[in-house]
């Protein structure tokens, strides 16, 4: 029996979280073939393809998928459905978005977010903004799966490609229509897979005070930016650096809180992290609960110390 | 638009914290605080906003839930939605369901538009919304943090993980909310007075002709794994000798 994953990408470049989101479903024990659907997508198919655990890529390479738009990729993945015992997406925004409507037009009732595969149909997850963890098992004959990235490695590349085999776009009416973006910059490595994060709170007190005191420090570290969400609130940063229970789960290696109190939803996004250090002017911070490092004080002053002293 | 319906669901409040059963049977909420679950407070706002613009006429709440679950549906009405729907269970009915039992009501009422929250923040799914409208066979536009009503379509910007993207859906549609798309009302008084004045129904799952049994089988509920205490460093200085020996800068 064969899994299908559907992998996550911009048409040009396959993200970290497919991989990751592979390595998950190699515990499985099944050959995974991995669906890119794209438009002008083959580069993606080309590295989808190099993935260590991919056993073929399917390419289907349309118009329709130019912007991932969830009816017609729920339309593709369920003509494709078929014989897969599981189909799979990591959960990023776009496979929480066209995921569902797989499963309600197969009824099936999808497990998501999983963080551990305990057998071919027994799932860990979290709930309650990861307060518990649910093992469960799903009753339906197929399973539904949405990975949680961050818990899961991301997967090695092969020097041999495995075949990738072309299919076409079902025909349908697609009633909603994209019309546009705002994409943020790419320029700080990406946030849901960098080995080091810095993240920004409600403290930075302005979008310039958060550029000017997380900036350089993320520089020096080579890290991606966070933020909680009251900072995104207050337009001190982008939305997709928020972390958290409705914003992005990241577990790097090395994660600082920079004036964020560690309310459940922000832990939520971040506790799984490595290492885990914080910096607040209020020794009762949450934040400090879960720190491995705390520095009480504020960070105004404390995070030029720190640049200093990382020389 | 003539008629908005926004389905709520009732949960444990934000604010409170769950404890895990001894038995590992699941979440204990007996004496617990529950709510209006955030992201339906929002969608519920959001659907009184497009009324109040003149977008729309009636805005019509539904809950699937316990008895208990008619303070949520008057919280709703008391925000200025004009009639509501329970759906009366105590068991717990999982999205899949949950969206069956919505199309069901979408038949009988119909709804130009559905409004729902992204996300329950008990279960965390973040499914019902794309299983209702994969079953209407209806569009989607997941994640909103802005909504425009404009000659018949509606103009949604979702938040997505590389920033913003806009869609544009011809009605009816289906909508879910993110944190952003605004900040809910509170209710004063008269209008809670009021909302205790206004129709509810209450109907049972069977009504409905829906199995709501459950598909996956919770075997255990636990604790997250915790992390050790830490520690306090007085300077930067030993902070970066701490992580340099640790070999993560
Ligand atoms: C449904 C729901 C979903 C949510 N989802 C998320 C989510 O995904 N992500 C998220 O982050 N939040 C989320 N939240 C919000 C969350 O509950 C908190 O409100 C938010 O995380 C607080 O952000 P903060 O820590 O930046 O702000 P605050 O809680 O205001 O904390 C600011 C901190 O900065 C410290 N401080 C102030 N000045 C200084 C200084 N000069 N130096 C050092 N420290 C200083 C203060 O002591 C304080 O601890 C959600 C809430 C709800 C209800």
């Amino acid at each position: 029996m064969t899994i299908l994953l559907i992998a996550d990408h911009d048409n040009r470049v396959l993200s970290d979280a497919t991989g990751r989101a592979l390595t998950a479903l190699c515990a499985m024990d099944d050959a995974v073939h991995i669906l890119v659907a794209g438009h002008r997508a083959g580069p993606v198919a080309e590295s989808a393809a190099r993935l260590c655990g991919a056993g073929r890529i399917i390419l289907a390479d349309d118009a329709a998928f130019a912007h991932g738009l969830a009816e017609p990729l729920a339309a593709l993945v369920v003509s494709l459905a078929g014989d897969y015992r599981a189909i799979a997406a990591p959960a990023t925004s776009g496979g929480k978005d066209v995921l569902p409507r797989v499963a309600a037009l197969l009824d099936v009732m999808q497990v998501s977010d999983v963080v551990r595969i305990v057998s071919p149909d027994t799932f860990e997850r979290p709930i309650y903004a990861g307060n518990a963890v649910a093992v469960v098992q799903s009753t339906d004959e197929k399973k539904l799966l949405t990975i949680r990235t961050s818990a899961f490695a991301a997967a090695g590349t092969i020097d041999a490609a495995v075949p990738i085999e072309e299919v076409r776009a079902p025909h349908g009416v697609w009633l909603a229509r994209f019309e546009g973006e705002t994409l943020s910059s790419r320029d700080r490595p990406d946030l849901a897979s960098a080995r080091v994060v810095v993240s920004g709170g409600r403290a930075l007190g302005s979008a310039e005070k958060f550029q000017d005191v997380l900036g350089p420090l993320a520089e020096r570290l080579h890290a991606a930016i966070g933020a909680s969400r009251a900072a995104v609130d207050a337009g001190y940063a982008p939305n997709d650096l928020q972390v958290g229970q409705t914003g992005k789960v990241v577990a790097p290696d090395l994660y600082i809180a920079l004036g964020i109190s560690g309310a459940i939803q922000h832990l939520a996004g971040m506790k799984d992290s490595k290492i885990i250090v914080a910096i607040n002017k209020d020794e009762d911070a949450p934040i400090f609960q879960v720190a491995d490092y705390g520095i009480v004080g504020d960070l105004f002053e404390i995070v030029p110390e720190l640049e200093k002293a990382l020389g | 638009m003539k008629k908005i319906l926004v389905p709520v669901k009732m949960v444990l409040d934000a604010n409170a914290r769950p404890r895990v059963r001894a038995d590992e049977t699941g979440i204990d909420l007996s004496g617990m605080r529950m709510s209006i679950n955030p992201f339906c407070e929002i969608a519920v706002e959001e659907a009184l906003r497009l009324k109040e613009a003149g977008q729309a006429e009636e805005v019509v709440i539904v809950s699937i839930g316990p008895a208990k679950a008619q303070d949520t549906l008057r919280q709703a009405l008391a925000m200025g939605a004009d009639r509501a729907l329970l759906i009366q269970t105590d068991e717990t009915v999982e999205p899949l369901a949950v969206a069956k039992l919505l199309h069901a009501v979408v038949m009988d009422e119909p709804p130009d538009l559905v409004i729902l929250g992204k996300q329950a923040i008990d279960d965390d799914c973040n499914q019902t919304g794309q299983m209702l409208a994969a079953l209407l066979g209806w569009p989607q536009a997941t994640f909103a943090s802005a909504i425009r009503a404009e000659e018949g379509r509606l103009l949604v910007t979702r938040e997505i993980d590389a920033g913003l993207q806009t869609l544009s859906l011809p009605l009816p549609a289906i909508v879910t909310t993110d944190l952003r798309l605004n900040e809910p009302r509170h209710c004063a008084l008269p209008n809670i007075m009021k909302a205790r004045k206004k129709p509810l129904t209450i109907r049972m799952p069977a009504d409905y002709g829906v199995d709501v049994r459950r598909r996956l089988k919770v075997l255990a509920v636990r604790p997250p794994s915790g992390r050790k205490p830490g520690i306090k460093v007085a300077t930067a200085s030993e902070l970066v000798g701490d992580l340099r020996a640790a070999g993560l800068v």
